[in-house]
């Protein structure tokens, strides 16, 4: 299972980059998608929606189960993975890389760095696991 | 069995309907039908007409309960001119002993739970017939639809169907718990791929095959479904409150014609009014497409009929197709 360094994470198994010019791409870690088996669906937010940190934002559908997924951070969605909807399984197969789910421009950046790094993540994972 | 091995739900699935996929329902329930009267029990019994198998042959069966709906859905070997092995649905054995006990008493024959002492695999694919001729001592070139064989795998004892629940080519094997491990390893080390309960339910619902606790229960009546040809007109066990009955609701098949999965539980919708509800649905791995059953008002079961699926609030259209959801 990959965690890397670079990241920040949720207990509820998002992932948040380094910010570039204040904004940041989030997705579901590797954890995430194993769990969820095979990801036939997303459901992603509206380009310039503004986001609460803790709302659920977007859905990720495997064969097994639909998943809410939940902003980490506060902020105004600048972009989403619009790939995704055609090739949903680069979840899966990239959940680091392709399978990024949206980008958001960050109201406080401080809502970013509060949140696991991948030492904390990787404890989390293994209490759940 | 797991939902999934590591190569995951999509990746089974495709090993079936392309080549050799390898499943353990060693969880389903076998009963064992015993005594002079077992072929006249089952026909009062059950639903289907065990009369007209050849000894060797399975059909497939219902269990009716006399409120017009289902205890079970069942397949039924004929092993003698009065002796049936009956596998039935993991969470239905209980009451299907139950049941079929109490019918029984008017009959002289007896039912035996054998659950315990048998393990099922099922190998399912278009290369079954050729890799499993490769290990067993047996010519399974003779071997017809719903029939059944003896052999053996390696030393072990197997009793071989041709059947299965994906609507592919496969047999089904039935051998001795203590023996499934062996059998298995010869068979996933002749090229089968292991598959999990997810791509079971997915390849069974493209396949248009009805799973009970989902497409049917103990309020369904089957004769407002595309398995009506299960239920043979002659007397049995709840007859008056099933047969002859309008059908206010029908089975159909939908297929979505935007994204979205489809899932037990969501209402089917027609303009802002609800008129069904969907009881399983998945995106088709072959064809990509996603696809449901339903129960909805007879009004609105005619094929090509345009309806909806409420997901999360959202009516995404569908249309009302006849199973099963991949090309035949």
């Amino acid at each position: 299972m990959q965690i890397p360094d670079n990241l920040r994470y949720t207990a509820s198994h998002e992932w948040v980059s380094e910010p570039v010019d204040g904004v940041v791409t989030i997705g579901i870690t590797d954890y995430a998608q194993d769990q969820l088996g095979d990801v036939v669906y997303v459901e992603l937010p509206e380009v310039g929606a503004t986001l609460a940190s803790g709302d659920a934002v977007a859905v990720v559908e495997s064969v097994k189960t639909a998943s809410d997924i939940y902003a980490p951070v506060s902020g105004s969605v600048e972009a989403v993975n619009e790939a995704l909807h055609d090739t949903p399984e680069t979840i899966n197969d990239s959940p680091y890389q392709g399978g990024w789910l949206f980008k958001l421009r960050l109201a406080d950046a401080s809502e970013r760095t509060a949140l696991l790094d991948a030492g904390g993540y990787q404890q989390a994972v293994e209490k759940e696991g | 069995m797991p939902v999934h091995y590591p190569t995951g739900i999509h990746q089974e699935h495709i090993a079936v309907r392309s080549d050799v996929g390898l499943f353990d329902v060693s969880h389903m329930g076998e009963l064992r039908v015993v005594g002079d009267d077992a072929t006249a029990f089952l026909q009062y019994a059950t639903l289907n007409d065990p009369a007209r198998l050849k000894l060797g042959r399975g059909q497939y069966t219902m269990l009716p309960n006399d409120r017009g709906g289902l205890i079970d859905d069942l397949y039924l070997y004929r092993e003698k001119e009065q002796e049936y092995l009956v596998v039935a649905n993991a969470a239905n054995v209980e009451a299907d002993l139950a049941q079929l006990r109490e019918v029984a008493r008017d009959y002289d024959c007896h039912v035996v739970d054998e659950s315990a002492t048998w393990a099922l695999l099922a190998l399912q694919g278009p290369g079954s017939a050729l890799l499993l001729g490769h290990v067993v001592d047996a010519d399974l070139t003779e071997l017809r639809k719903n029939a059944t064989l003896l052999t053996s795998i390696s030393g072990c004892p197997v009793r071989l169907s041709r059947t299965g629940y994906t609507g592919e080519d496969g047999f089904e094997l039935f051998c001795h718990p203590t023996d499934a491990p062996i059998v298995w390893d010869v068979l996933a080390e002749a090229g089968a791929t292991p598959c999990g309960l997810g791509a079971r339910g997915t390849l069974r619902l493209e396949a248009g095959f009805p799973l009970y606790g989902h497409e049917f229960d103990a309020t369904t009546n089957p004769l407002c479904s595309g398995f009506s040809w299960v239920v043979k007109d002659k007397p049995f066990f709840g007859r008056e409150a099933m047969w002859d009955r309008s059908c206010p609701r029908r089975l159909v098949g939908l297929r979505l014609l935007d994204r979205g999965i489809p899932r037990q539980g969501y209402r089917v919708l027609r303009g802002a009014q609800a008129i069904g509800t969907v009881t399983s649905g998945t995106l088709s791995p072959l064809t990509r497409e996603s696809i449901a059953f339903a129960w909805v008002d007879a009004g609105a079961s005619r094929e090509g009929t345009e309806c909806g699926v409420e997901i999360r609030g959202q009516t995404v259209p569908a249309a009302v197709v006849k199973p099963p959801f991949f090309g035949q």
